[in-house]
């Protein structure tokens, strides 16, 4: 665990995977539960980080965070969401000729994975959905595309993304959903939060 | 809108209701937004008499106008700009009190970039997740003031907390609470409790940091390297400290963009997505500096060299486009 400051009153706490910061981020909810660390205002998980904003003392929070024994997240762990998914995405056969499948095998290996989400970011109810792996990462499209349609399921680096409302962007699209990602009439307001689990159900007509 | 209420009679390049913002949902994505200059929306308030945080107006260079529909104390704080009240001009930093049918109009900033508009009673915006604030990075609460617009107050003559300040309000009667109350809820048509979060300044990030001169010409901001300064080379943290930026037309509410020299890195590329806060300051491949602010994106994937001093956000707030900026690390 490395602490990194980010400013007078938030502190970064690197580890070493996705599977070390889950399991960080859960204590750190639990312990926040219990009372610890009162100001702070936010914990924002990351790829490989929590950030903790709201902690002005950051030796304490370090030492804080050293004392403890962390249980890693067991496998399976989280709520599941199924998400069903047209795969008529207008990059999927790019997608798949760089997996070297074709689109049906593609389509097969994406509802075959049990995905999870990493985290939300970019904007309010977009997850960040860690799953196909290393080896498989997607790259940006050259250029963003100006308008997304809400719903579009989109690969971007090792996460599949849901664009929770119509907003440029450069993730390679391979579907849709009509799943609500952002409902403000809802707690949380967002459908996937940070450890849930989520399987991709096929129903391209 | 039934009760007290202004009337938009020139909205402005981009005027938006500020508070607060919405802290504890960037795990959500969602940006914490809020107004920029927090001291400066903090004393317009309390020049009124209403909660620090309570709901105001943001305007953007180029000021706004209001008609007053009921009897309203009013002030103006932020940038430098010429304030009249029907043509007769308003000293500033003052409170004045507005008769119904008066029209104050704020000019252009002068020098620096947003004024903020208080109203007594506050604005009484129905909240979303916790705040009235306009947030332009995800859409979150109300849309940017348009012409016609009719925006509610609170009840001014509802009971506030805190310390009483005998005649500080210019012909506005009342004595002013300084304290860092919650809304007055005294509008019996909105349902009790969703309005009290709104203005509930309980959670100000920003409570107590100190009010800076609006930069003119050149600004020296303070800043505390990390958590991503090992990005730098010794020659980049040398070019960050002895370098000068100059604030790029492409600034908004959710970034003040600097364009310079790059400083130069110790490696390339980019790192996995991490949490970012307010102030931090991003170096982008191409040398520009991208220093997050209210409205900033959640999490980002490029370096964050350095973080400003809570200070610093203010004077960031006020940057002009073509303001030089240096840095003074911590």
């Amino acid at each position: 665990v490395r602490f990194r400051p980010a400013g007078p009153s938030a502190l970064l706490v690197e580890v070493d995977s996705l599977d070390q910061a889950r399991a960080l981020h859960a204590e750190i909810g639990r312990r926040r539960a219990a009372g610890w660390a009162p100001s702070l205002l936010d914990v924002v998980p990351g790829a490989c980080t929590v950030l903790l904003d709201g902690v002005p003392d950051h030796g304490r929070a370090a030492r804080d965070i050293r004392s403890w024994t962390i249980p890693p997240v067991p496998a399976g762990s989280g709520p599941v969401t199924e998400i069903h998914c047209r795969y008529d995405g207008p990059d999927l056969p790019a997608v798949a000729a760089q997996w070297q499948l074709s689109v049906p095998e593609a389509v097969r290996l994406h509802t075959s994975i049990e995905h999870q989400v990493a985290f939300c970011g970019f904007a309010p109810g977009f997850p960040y959905i860690a799953g196909i792996g290393r080896g498989r990462e997607v790259a940006r499209r050259d250029s963003p595309r100006s308008a997304i349609p809400a719903g579009s399921v989109a690969l971007g680096g090792e996460y599949t993304g849901i664009y929770p409302r119509a907003s440029p962007g450069g993730w390679q699209i391979i579907g849709q959903t009509t799943a609500v990602m952002w409902d403000l009439g809802r707690d949380p307001a967002a459908l996937l939060v940070a450890g849930d689990r989520v399987r991709f159900i096929d129903v391209t007509p | 809108v039934t009760g007290r209420s202004i009337q938009v009679a020139r909205p402005g390049a981009l005027t938006t209701i500020q508070d607060c913002g919405r802290p504890g949902y960037a795990h959500l994505g969602v940006p914490r937004s809020g107004a920029l200059d927090a001291p400066a929306h903090h004393r317009a308030n309390q020049l009124v008499g209403s909660p620090p945080g309570a709901p105001v107006l943001e305007t953007t260079l180029t000021g706004v106008a209001v008609t007053a529909r009921a009897a309203v104390t009013v002030a103006v704080t932020g940038a430098h700009a010429a304030v009249r009240l029907d043509g007769r001009p308003v000293g500033p930093g003052t409170a004045v009190a507005m008769a119904p049918g008066q029209t104050l109009d704020v000019g252009p900033a002068r020098a620096g970039v947003r004024s903020y508009v208080a109203f007594s009673g506050g604005l009484r915006v129905p909240p979303v997740l916790g705040s009235a604030s306009t947030d332009l990075l995800s859409g979150l609460g109300p849309a940017r003031l348009a012409a016609g617009d009719v925006l509610a107050l609170g009840d001014a003559a509802a009971p506030l907390g805190g310390a009483a300040v005998p005649d500080a309000v210019p012909g506005g009667g009342a004595a002013v609470p300084l304290g860092w109350a919650a809304v007055p809820d005294g509008d019996a048509a909105v349902p009790s409790g969703t309005l009290a979060a709104a203005g509930s300044p309980l959670h100000c990030p920003q409570a107590g940091v100190p009010a800076a001169p609006v930069p003119v010409d050149r600004a020296e901001l303070l800043i505390h390297l990390g958590p991503r300064d090992d990005w730098l080379s010794a020659a980049g943290l040398a070019a960050l400290r002895d370098g000068a930026w100059t604030v790029s037309p492409h600034s908004n509410r959710v970034a003040l963009r600097l364009a310079g020299a790059a400083p130069p890195r110790s490696r390339s590329g980019e790192l996995p997505s991490e949490g970012l806060v307010a102030g931090a300051i991003e170096a982008l491949p191409d040398g520009q500096l991208v220093v997050s602010l209210a409205d900033h994106p959640t999490t980002g994937g490029y370096p964050v060299i350095a973080v400003l001093d809570p200070g610093a956000l203010p004077v960031c707030a006020q940057a002009r486009p073509g303001l030089t900026v240096t840095f003074r690390i911590a």
